[in-house]
């Protein structure tokens, strides 16, 4: 039996700057019927560009330039119009990254589900309403029978993907494309959809390009995983075999980075003065209070990494120690000395002791200066240097941060990568010779092998100069990497807070318990055994291991 | 429907409210006039009878705080005032002819301009949403090039300009419309309209430009939301996906922009009734500015701002009425 | 109603064109993508283009349609000095105004090269203009052409107005008078709501508050509205100066517009200071002034100044229009408003001599080419910096 979708050669190229770009450079890809094909790679490297050329549909600004694209023995680019729209939904159907930004906010999810049957005439609206809430049901999604007469706004995140999931299975199609569809997610929402989906999609024995830049991910989804980097193919290979013995050094590299993690240090000093205290911190903003008796502390020369999902005030706590957001009761204390609570009582020298990293570069740099004019301000600002002086240590301070005076000290932020952006937010911390960096969700944005020439930047920086940092992130793959303390936030309180060893053996509180288990590994197994110990139920009589 | 309900109430009180401290700036702005008010208005040849008489009529002896009650509570009593222009002041004896209130000059003009409003919007609105649809729709053809420089054009060139244009073309060269709208009560319908034309025309190529981009920028918004390409990845038809996709959202930022231009009319009407001799408010209110009548000056920039404040509050409760998110609370 | 019933038939017919022409068009080209998957929408619009076409070329060769042959002829004018003028661009000058020329549409060069121009004549008008402004040349009312047959004279070629002046040099000193009032109100007016504005956005609190609700209330009047209510009072002001009355004018649009402009910079300077550079910024310690010289007002120049072009041709065209109405700019100062308003009863003439009803359009449409060639270049800024960001 000929392959379901069969991409030869396919050329696509995107128009910025009234000239084209290639984005995808000649990429075959085949997909056999009930595969699941993962698709990786960083941002920049085409994944979603391909996915949708998979269902012969290109976005505005972007163009097919040569190869061809056949679904089923149907030459998707040469198809007409009318003929690729009876496909669409049918036969391939896609689920997007963003659930509430690709609901319609004027209509019911059900209304929305049952668009593609009626318009294909593959069911009536009565039919395909039970089959919605046969399919909700099937997907895990509470109130099955209620939540598809909801609107978008009025469901969470993560069962609004569920829905978005189940829309797209309306007319039982043969192919899907679910593009990074828990990338937006918290990292406990999204192994309930990774089951949801993976589940349904073995059930019905439905075929999957998983596109996703998360390999652990990928790795609990994909039979075969195909290995994007800027346009080009890398490497496919079966699952399995993929994550046993990868074959380019790109791939080796991407595997790597997953493996990096720095040796601990001793544990400070019985009696120590720590360097930061967070005593006891109550914070509000209005009437809504967002931290609750919040304390902990940092010790000279250590990390702690303050770990939590979206909401859970770990940003709020940084906001109090800079004093950008004085607490409504509790205090920080620097060094042993109480810090005033507001960022303009304190003093230049309190101000210098505690610089700050933000996650994103693009922001954290102003458009207009050059890099040595942002690197410079502080040394100046601080330390009153000027002229050669000034010259001379900026030129230390990005040989610091391994980039080079000369080729960047007068580039703008435009100019520079995204990595080369953090370098240069980090240097601009360092020039006011700190004792306390806060890190926030620094490594965030960025792809995985930048992240990790960042997260080894940080730690060679510490060793060097005995800086203390507070990491804050939702990643736990970086806290394993460089924590030596973790402090878990959940809803403005701290849950648990201790060294790292001890956060990472067991007896956790329920909470860390159920972070620290929902963060995929890359073991291809890790999915099936975590739903056993959590002891969800299997979905019906398909669901038997992977294919 | 508790919260939306609060929330309209809100809006309107504070479009009230709006109203109540512009008409203080209105009231205020007039009592910035230097020396003796009613000296200055009467000129120095007056005789100091004139001006005591016109002192007492307007009240001047009193503080101003209470003047301001009083017109405020006058004025929402449709009682705007007498004209100066109209009232013979030099021989006032404290009755007042029924002619020179402002409220009997300015009544059938208002309605005039009302009528030519109703007609522009009559054209301009399906013209512009149905164009600036279009626009959206075929971004980056030759239609929306040649549409955004012709409406780009039609913005920049002062009303008078394209009015003298439609003048010259369609009233003198080719004499198919009257080029003075001399609109006088007991005319018909038809004949009213005829002398409506142009200055109607004026104004529609004038509003139809605005808001056709602003229609078109909207769409153009909402057809990039990714829930719009969903609806095209799920193999819906174009017609589908603008009428049960677009549409339902486009409704709040299309009634936005109707209402911002309908309150640009506001202003608009006062040139294009100049340049057509057009019997309207505009016209007796830029009269009155040369008369320095102030008292009718005042009813008429009440009268602009109220309708320029109300067209804007009602955009805000239909966007807010039109907002899902607001309809139907979690 | 046969008028509706012609407009019916034409559509009709269009539309069978439209079909007729599409199915042709696929039948001839075998069915290439580009028409097979036409809808008919566009294929109608196509048909309707062909159609307006086929009209203008009719209009052209009708003798009696001598406005539409000059309309024609000046719009082609304008396209080639714009092609020329962006030709120029790209070959002479530094490299990054060429670079800027290369990208650059020919409506935007157009707006750019009638800037340039307009500024020219504004700056030299007493060089230029053959007459003083004020100036009575004794025979009033000669008509323009220069065609002494036709009661024009060589010595004036746009004639002269009703009180004998020469109106071509009247048009030039205009571009000084009106032209550099409207500059030099929109300036205060940037000057007064920028900086209140920013100030707005970098302090917030009540300042912010205060600030922002007076700018409420003053917005919710219409703005020629309210122009025209101080005016009057300005006038009782002034009575009698006329100089003053001008400049009461220029205050009142600047403080009237400065409300827009103390909207914008302020929204401009939100986005602004939520940014983490200026946090980072504010955590070091800095001042006011550093916030505000060195992080904010760099990064808000792009909008401020595409605002800045788009407030000019608003204040511009109010201007027009006070004068127009005859309380704007006061005489013997020329400006184009004014001279809309005393020239408009020539316009009747324009059945027996067309040049004769130029006399009022001409200062119309200086008014109008420099507002259109502002917004040209305003529009390609606009686009320039949303391409960028995505």
């Amino acid at each position: 039996m000929s392959p379901l979708l069969e991409i030869r050669d396919l050329r696509i190229e995107g128009r910025s700057d009234e000239e084209w770009h290639p984005i995808i450079n000649g990429v075959d890809l085949t997909l056999g019927r009930g595969e699941v094909l993962g698709l990786i790679g960083e941002s920049g490297a085409g994944k979603s560009t391909l996915g949708l050329a998979a269902m012969g549909y290109v976005r505005d600004g972007v163009r097919v330039s040569g190869g061809s694209v056949v679904f089923d023995g149907i030459d998707l680019l040469n198809a007409s119009a009318e003929e690729k729209r009876s496909l669409l939904g049918r036969r391939i159907a896609y689920v997007a990254q963003s659930a509430a930004a690709s609901f319609n906010p004027a209509h019911k999810l059900i209304d929305q589900h049952v668009e593609a049957p009626l318009r294909h005439g593959v069911a009536e609206r009565g039919e395909s309403v039970e089959d919605a809430i046969e399919l909700y049901r099937k997907l895990r999604l509470p109130n099955p029978d209620e939540i598809g007469f909801r609107y978008p706004h009025q469901v969470s995140g993560g069962q609004l993907q569920r829905a978005m999931t189940a829309m797209a299975m309306s007319c039982r199609p043969d192919l899907i494309i679910f593009d990074e569809p828990t990338t937006a997610l918290d990292v406990t929402t999204q192994i309930e959809v990774l089951a949801a989906i993976r589940d349904i999609v073995q059930q019905f024995g439905t075929s999957a390009i998983y596109i996703t830049h998360d390999l652990a991910v990928v790795a609990q989804m994909a039979d075969r995983i195909k290995v994007l980097l800027r346009g080009d193919e890398v490497e496919t290979a079966p699952t399995r075999e993929m994550l046993e013995a990868p074959k380019e050094d790109y791939t080796k590299s991407l595997w790597a980075v997953r493996g990096y993690k720095r040796p601990e240090k001793p544990a400070p000093a019985a009696g120590a003065v720590p360097i930061l205290s967070v005593e006891n911190v109550t914070a509000a903003y209005g009437t809504a209070t967002v931290l609750e008796h919040v304390s902990f502390d940092i010790h000279a020369g250590r990390t702690v990494a303050v770990v939590g999902e979206s909401g859970s005030g770990k940003s709020t706590t940084a906001r109090v120690i800079t004093g950008l957001l004085p607490p409504r009761a509790g205090q920080v204390r620097f060094d042993g000395e109480t810090l005033p609570p507001g960022y303009r009582q304190r003093s230049k020298d309190q101000l210098r002791q505690v610089q700050m990293i933000y996650q994103m570069a693009d922001t954290a740099l102003n458009p207009r200066q050059t890099v040595a004019q942002i690197i410079g301000r502080p040394v100046r600002f601080y330390r009153g240097l000027k002229g050669r002086r000034l010259r001379a240590r900026v030129d230390e301070l990005m040989s610091q941060i391994e980039l080079d005076p000369a080729t960047f000290r007068d580039r703008l932020p435009g100019e520079l990568s995204g990595g080369q952006k953090q370098r240069v937010g980090i240097a601009r911390a360092l020039a006011a010779e700190p004792k306390l960096i806060i890190c926030d969700e620094v490594t965030s944005a960025l792809d995985q092998l930048v992240a990790e020439g960042i997260l080894k930047l940080l730690a060679r920086l510490q060793d060097e100069l005995g800086l203390s940092y507070m990491f804050i992130t939702h990643d736990l793959a970086t806290v394993k990497a460089i924590a030596d303390e973790v402090v878990v936030m959940k809803e403005g309180k701290v849950v648990e807070h201790g060294p790292k060893t001890e956060m990472f053996t067991p007896p956790h509180h329920p909470y860390t318990d159920l972070l620290l288990s929902s963060v995929p590994e890359m073991d291809p197994d890790w999915l099936d055994k975590l739903l056993a110990e959590r002891g969800v139920e299997d979905l019906g009589e398909a669901a038997t291991g992977k294919m | 429907m508790g919260s939306l309900l609060r929330i309209i109430l809100q809006r309107l009180a504070l479009g009230l409210l709006t109203l109540l401290i512009v008409s203080a700036v209105i009231f205020g702005a007039v009592n910035l006039l230097p020396g003796d008010f009613a000296q200055a208005v009467l000129g120095q040849s007056a005789t100091p009878e004139a001006v005591a008489a016109i002192r007492t009529q307007l009240g001047l002896d009193q503080p101003l705080l209470l003047r301001y009650a009083d017109w405020l509570w006058d004025a929402a009593r449709g009682d705007l005032g007498v004209s100066f222009a109209q009232a013979n002041f030099a021989s006032f004896t404290g009755r007042v002819d029924p002619s020179a209130t402002v409220a009997a000059q300015i009544a059938p003009r208002f309605a005039n301009t009302m009528f030519l409003a109703g007609v522009t919007a009559v054209f301009a609105v399906p013209l512009a949403v149905g164009l600036g649809i279009l626009a959206a729709l075929w971004r980056d053809t030759p239609f929306d090039k040649g549409a955004n420089i012709a409406t780009l054009s039609s913005i920049s060139s002062p009303e008078f300009f394209v009015a003298y244009i439609l003048i010259l073309l369609l009233a003198v060269v080719n004499p198919v419309f009257p080029s003075l709208s001399s609109i006088f009560p007991g005319m018909s319908f038809g004949e009213r309209l005829e002398k409506t034309v142009l200055p109607a025309l004026t104004l529609t190529l004038v509003v139809t430009a605005h808001m056709m981009r602003m229609t078109r920028a909207a769409i153009l918004n909402l057809m990039a939301q990714p829930y719009i390409e969903m609806a095209r990845l799920k193999g819906m038809r174009p017609l589908h996906v603008i009428l049960r996709h677009a549409l339902p959202n486009a409704l709040a930022p299309i009634v936005n922009v109707v209402a911002l231009n309908l309150a640009y009319l506001v202003t608009g009407v006062v040139v294009v009734e100049v340049v057509f001799v057009y019997p309207g408010i505009g016209q007796l209110f830029v009269d009155s500015v040369k008369l320095r009548d102030i008292p009718v000056v005042q009813a008429c920039c009440l009268i602009f701002a109220a309708a320029y404040i109300l067209l804007n509050l009602t955009a805000d409760i239909l966007s807010i009425v039109s907002n899902p998110r607001l309809r139907h609370p979690k | 109603m046969s008028g509706w019933l012609w407009t019916l038939l034409a559509l009709a017919g269009l539309a069978a064109l439209a079909f007729a022409g599409r199915a042709g068009a696929r039948l001839a080209t075998g069915g290439a993508p580009r028409f097979r998957d036409m809808g008919f929408g566009e294929a109608f619009g196509w048909a309707l283009a062909g159609a307006a076409v086929a009209g203008g070329v009719w209009l052209w060769l009708l003798p009696g349609a001598v406005y539409f042959r000059w309309a024609v002829t000046g719009f082609a004018l304008c396209a080639v000095a714009a092609f020329l003028f962006r030709i120029l661009g790209r070959h002479v000058g530094p490299e990054p105004t060429k670079r800027l020329f290369r990208q650059m549409p020919l409506t935007a060069a157009f707006g750019i090269l009638a800037i340039l121009v307009y500024a020219i004549v504004a700056i030299f008008a007493g060089w230029i203009a053959p007459h003083g402004q004020e100036a009575v040349l004794g025979a009033a009312n000669i008509v323009p052409g220069g065609d002494p047959a036709m009661g024009g004279n060589p010595d004036f070629p746009l004639g002269t107005d009703r009180i004998g002046r020469d109106i071509l040099s009247r048009l030039i000193y205009g571009a000084q008078n009106t032209v550099g009032l409207a500059f030099a109100t929109t300036l205060l007016a940037f000057v007064l709501g920028g900086s209140l504005g920013l100030l707005a956005a970098v302090v917030g609190g009540w300042l912010d508050q205060v600030l922002s609700r007076g700018v409420d209330v003053l917005m919710a009047i219409p703005s020629l509205i309210f122009a025209l209510l101080l005016l009057t009072i300005a006038s009782v002001w002034a009575e009698g100066a006329r100089g003053l009355l001008t400049f009461y004018m220029v205050l009142i649009i600047a403080v009237i517009d400065s409300t827009r402009v103390f909207r914008l910079a302020r929204a401009v300077g939100i986005g602004i200071v939520v940014m983490d550079y200026v946090e980072a910024a504010k955590l070091r310690g800095e001042g006011m002034g550093h916030l505000v010289f060195r992080e904010i007002l760099p990064n808000a120049t792009a909008p401020l100044l595409a605002e800045f072009g788009l407030r000019f041709c608003f204040v511009f065209l109010t201007i027009a229009s006070l004068s127009f109405l005859g309380v704007g700019i006061q005489p013997p100062l020329a400006d184009w408003g004014t001279m809309v308003r005393d020239l408009a009863q020539f316009i009747n003439f324009a059945a027996f001599a067309p040049m004769v009803a130029l006399a009022p359009l001409l200062p119309a449409l200086a008014i109008a080419i420099l507002t259109v060639g502002v917004n040209f270049v305003v529009d390609w800024m606009l686009h320039r910096s949303s391409g960028l960001k995505s």
